[in-house]
């Protein structure tokens, strides 16, 4: 736990009153001033050290390494690739007929996502916001919160045991006299099973804001409605909706912003090359043609498109809403 | 207050259903899953198993239990935990300490560094090569190191410190002690809450973690046990490392899938009544703060 304590001898550092006297006759403020920072606060500035070179080799690194996306880049070979090919690798994407398909794969799952996931939480919320009795209120939650905690990889194994020909779903289809069905391996069903399974998972946790936001509201304001002869629907439609609306919308910009970043993870885990034509998605696809096919160039490209396609999204929606609610991220 | 009203009072029936309809929809498939894992075989595939066990065994278990590979892969699991734990901590605290101090020049520039992370990323590709060409392939490097700061806990530990009460440290100063020595025996005493609630964040996102081990561990022995679990369900490996009969082997396609699921979310569903509340607390602070 100790990489940074080693070389601070104690107390070697200035009193505090001479640290802040100023140095006579420099021209430059702007340039003392750093170096008076520098030799107030060294130690400070050093225990960065080892978390900003984290920031620039595993997260800055990858973003300028991006240019292998117009290099051509060989395994082994510098990590920003070799040679430029210009849109070499952008125009071959443009043409290829599977990325078009990845492409709409992931606009749909993407847009049923957002359709579904989205309100749920808001809805669950607003009904544990009914619920009387403290003891009832807080059982609901911790199971709803359950899923959130288990690794992706369970999630996926979970559904598919319950979606096995001798598993649950098909079992209850059985009690109408219907076949089973195959899903896993049916490619009309992955967008079903993919948004099913997010809003098991992610739905209960997703209320915790929301109930946060409904603490908030003054209770007068309740008060005031009930006096001007609003009814209970009348009350969350006037004072508890526009109360968590600056949630919804921050919520809302956020799940644009990873609107192109469907849950690769998921899809991975639970497409199969029979579903393929309805599961693949952009990140899956730069998945197979970078780390499985090896080229690295080609997948690169796909995959900085996505990020700027999600980086449009995620500006704009939050330009929009700070145009038209007044509330945004930054 | 004025009686409910009628309408309000069905509300509240229909209310109280819709709720226990999604605890029930939330719990059953782990139920099931439990009640499969002591199953026989026979009884599942005949889809008889519901909430309780049908044709009680433990077969499967022992035959999991039996699996060197699987063993190896739990204790990779548990390492690889702890590593990734321990330089997310020292890295994150780190950070997060100089942060959370206002007077520091260049402050806005070092949130700024971490921020813009959440809003962009290198991408899958460029952080492959670059983890592959570091040579951190097969090591537990390759999991550590490329996620040892989540923004997301920097920015949770940064308000938790931003909160501390500053006089102790400037008491401390006078005496002087160093910056370190204030980190390490003032700051960090006093927010044993966060840096227990950070260790846990981590932990479990560790311990659930399954792609980067997957991408950058070539060798089945170096695989944690998500890995294994997620070779099961692609049906990769069968039960062809348990090194049984035929007549079990049956039982392992049947429900080994099941005592796998089961094994790996233990751990995960023995902390969780614990760990609930640090975590919804933890999201509040990140979302008020962030």
């Amino acid at each position: 736990m100790s990489t940074s304590t080693t070389s601070a001898p104690p107390g070697t550092e200035d009193p505090p009153e001479a640290r802040a006297a100023p140095r006579r006759g420099k021209p430059d403020p702007a340039w003392t001033g750093w170096r008076r920072a520098l030799r107030r606060d060294w130690q400070l500035y050093s225990l960065a050290i080892l978390p900003l070179l984290f920031f620039l080799v595993f997260r800055y690194l990858p973003m300028i390494g991006n240019v292998i996306a117009f290099r051509r880049f060989e395994p082994g070979g510098s990590i920003f690739g070799e040679e430029w090919v210009g849109l070499r690798y952008v125009q071959m994407f443009l043409s290829d007929p599977t990325f078009w398909q990845v492409f709409r794969n992931t606009l749909w799952i993407g847009g049923l996502t957002l359709l579904f996931c989205f309100p749920v939480p808001i809805v669950l919320a607003l009904l544990l916001n009914e619920v009387r009795r403290r003891s009832l209120k807080r059982f609901v939650q911790s199971v709803s919160y359950l899923p959130h905690f288990l690794s992706i990889v369970i999630v996926a194994g979970i559904t598919m045991q319950m979606l096995a020909s001798d598993g649950p779903v098909n079992h209850m289809l059985g009690w109408f006299g219907h076949e089973p069905i195959r899903f896993i391996q049916e490619p009309e069903w992955f967008r079903t099973i993919y948004v099913g399974s997010e809003i098991w998972q992610t739905a209960g946790w997703g209320t915790i804001l929301y109930l946060a936001a409904l603490t908030t509201i003054d209770e007068d304001l309740y008060e005031a409605a009930r006096i001007d002869g609003a009814n209970r629907w009348q009350q969350i439609w006037h004072v508890t909706l526009p109360g968590i609306r600056p949630t919804m919308v921050t919520l809302l910009i956020l799940n644009i912003g990873a609107f192109m970043a469907v849950g690769f993870e998921k899809v991975l885990l639970l497409y199969n090359p029979l579903t393929y034509q309805t599961a693949d998605v952009i990140s899956t696809y730069v998945y197979r043609s970078g780390v499985e096919s090896n080229s690295f160039s080609y997948a690169a490209a796909i995959g900085l498109f996505e990020a700027i396609i999600g980086l449009i999204l995620i500006t704009s929606a939050n330009q929009l809403s700070r145009r038209t609610v007044g509330t945004s991220l930054w | 207050m004025v009686k409910p009203s009628r309408s309000y009072r069905v509300f509240q029936g229909v209310n109280g259903v819709v709720l226990t309809l999604v605890v029930l929809v939330t719990l059953y498939p782990f139920v099931n899953i439990l009640a499969r894992s002591f199953s026989g075989e026979r009884q599942i595939r005949a889809g008889e198993v519901t909430l309780l066990p049908k044709g009680f065994n433990l077969t499967t278990y022992e035959i999991v239990f039996q699996d060197a590979m699987f063993w190896r892969n739990y204790g990779n699991t548990v390492l690889y935990t702890v590593v990734a734990t321990a330089v997310a901590m020292v890295l994150t605290t780190c950070y997060a300490y100089v942060l959370s101090k206002k007077h520091l020049k260049g402050r806005g520039l070092l949130v700024g560094i971490a921020v813009f992370t959440m809003f962009f990323t290198g991408g899958l590709i460029p952080n492959y090569i670059l983890v592959t060409s570091l040579g951190l392939k097969n090591s537990v490097w390759a999991i550590a190191l490329p996620n040892a700061i989540s923004v997301f806990n920097l920015l949770v530990m940064k308000a938790f410190f931003e909160n501390l009460p500053t006089e102790l440290e400037e008491a401390a100063q006078i005496d002087g002690l160093s910056t370190y020595g204030i980190l390490l025996r003032i700051v960090l005493p006093l927010s044993k809450a966060v840096v227990a609630t950070m260790v846990l964040f981590y932990s479990v996102s560790f311990w659930n973690s399954w792609f980067s081990a997957f991408l950058y561990m070539d060798r089945t022995d170096l695989m944690p046990v998500t890995v294994y679990l997620r070779n099961l369900i692609q049906g990769a490996t069968g039960g062809g490392n348990a090194g049984a009969g035929t007549e079990q082997l049956s039982q392992v396609g049947a429900n080994i899938q099941s005592v796998t699921i089961v094994l790996t979310a233990l751990p995960i569903l023995c902390v969780y009544p614990f760990v609930q509340r640090y975590f919804v607390s933890g999201v509040m602070l990140g979302a008020v703060k962030g």
